[in-house]
């Protein structure tokens, strides 16, 4: 990746896709809202039925269509509206994090949370925090200029 | 191979198999046939040059195969763990098989070779196989083997994981910018056994098709995606690859994660459940917030 310098990174705004479950973390963002909590403005939710339903190809397209970051995001382990969707969505993420990132995806790029229905704060604290961390590593720009090439 | 032979005459003559699908010799070496008529049983041969993943025949993506029912494969350990694999999947049945197995001392990096073994000759996936001889088997044939030669190369996972990402990302694009996106890898595999994979389809297309940089990273991060707790670790990608991008290499590491975080050893035991079908209450979850 191509050193930034302070200006580029100064100006540089995170374009962040967050994967949530309905039935939790959705809520629990729609929470946080609905309790007026700041939020970095960086992140664009895309609701699925289910953690379960997250295929990791998801990160990767949303990586391919601009995204710097990632958060995937779902109930807490025995929280799972369809009992066990959650827990094949874990070990699917533990394999698709561990191969990304031998693929030279920074892990840091892609958060993986349980976020409840009640917990609104975090999910603020996930947002925040991850956009930080994205704002810091700077733009994917090894991957746009993997886009580039012709 | 006299022994193999009369097995394979005897399995087409009292009809316990239609086909027989071990390796006959070919212009440039064994390759794999398909033996049909009793009398075209000594065509078939056995020695370190048969490299082939026949248990790939038994894919029941292979249509033109299906209508044989009863087949007849000769295995090789490894070879039994993917026929083991089909099975564990519910993808063959296990009475409709019969595995000829074969002892193995290793094969050769490819079957275009003279069949003699040596550290530089050896197929890099038979340097860490535990088996001489595969459990999964009907009829037990061939000579007692000793361990294949151990081939010397760097630790390959161990030297990435001391990269950093960027490193890891530049050595990765090098070897996928060869890509043809030919799909031997696919092809050859014989776990992959979608109707109709993930990168055919247009529809919307996950999974750009054209050999660019983009659509090659996400077919290989998919393809290992979906081997995760499958791949038998036969190898036939690699060797399938006509630009040699080291495929194994990336589905070794997802191997070792698998066996690191839920305890699964790829074997010949059909019995054993999926990795990836299952779970379990306790699994480690650390990076998960």
């Amino acid at each position: 990746m191509a050193a930034k310098t302070s200006t580029d990174k100064a100006s540089f705004k995170p374009r962040i896709a967050a994967f949530v479950c309905n039935w939790c973390t959705y809520t629990g963002a729609d929470l946080a809202g609905t309790s007026r909590l700041q939020m970095a403005p960086n992140v664009r939710i895309i609701r699925l039925p289910c953690t379960g339903r997250i295929d990791p190809l998801f990160i990767i397209k949303a990586f391919e269509r601009g995204a710097d970051g990632v958060i995937v995001s779902g109930c807490h382990p025995a929280d799972c509206h369809y009992t066990s969707g959650n827990y094949h969505a874990r070990r699917r993420f533990a394999v698709a994090r561990d191969v990304f990132g031998f693929m030279g995806i920074d892990p840091k790029r892609i958060t993986f949370s349980w976020v409840s229905a009640s917990e609104g704060g975090k999910w603020a604290e996930v947002v925040n925090d991850t956009t930080a961390r994205v704002q810091e590593l700077g733009p994917f720009s090894a991957y746009r200029e993997m886009e580039a090439r012709v | 191979m006299q022994a193999l032979q009369e097995l394979a005459r005897k399995l087409l003559t009292d009809k316990t198999a239609n086909v027989v699908i071990g390796w006959g010799q070919g212009p440039r070496g064994p390759r794999p046939i398909f033996v049909t008529q009793p009398e075209h049983a000594d065509r078939l041969i056995f020695d370190t040059r048969c490299v082939h993943n026949l248990a790939t025949y038994l894919n029941p993506r292979r249509a033109h195969l299906v209508p044989f029912v009863k087949k007849a494969v000769v295995v090789k350990p490894c070879d039994a763990r993917a026929v083991a694999g089909l099975i564990r999947e519910t993808q063959v049945k296990r009475e409709d098989v019969v595995l000829i197995g074969m002892r193995c001392g290793g094969v050769v990096r490819d079957s275009d070779m003279d069949g003699k073994l040596t550290e530089a000759t050896v197929s890099p996936r038979c340097m860490d196989c535990p088996d001489r001889e595969p459990k999964l088997a009907d009829h037990l044939m061939g000579e007692e083997a000793s361990a294949p030669p151990k081939g010397k190369g760097p630790d390959m996972i161990a030297k990435l994981d001391a990269m950093s990402p960027a490193e890891r990302w530049e050595f990765w694009q090098k070897e996928l910018e060869r890509c043809v996106r030919c799909h031997a890898c696919r092809e050859v595999c014989p776990m992959c056994f979608c109707d109709r994979c993930i990168a055919d389809k247009s529809m919307p297309q996950w999974i750009e098709s054209s050999p660019h940089p983009r659509g090659n990273l996400s077919w290989q991060m998919t393809r290992v995606m979906h081997m995760a707790g499958r791949c038998v670790g036969c190898g036939e990608c690699t060797r399938a690859c006509p630009v040699d991008i080291p495929l194994g290499l990336i589905l070794r590491k997802m191997t070792q994660t698998v066996e690191e975080r839920f305890g699964y050893r790829v074997s010949d035991d059909p019995t054993v459940p999926a990795p990836m079908g299952a779970y379990r209450l306790d699994d480690k979850q650390e990076f998960i917030l």
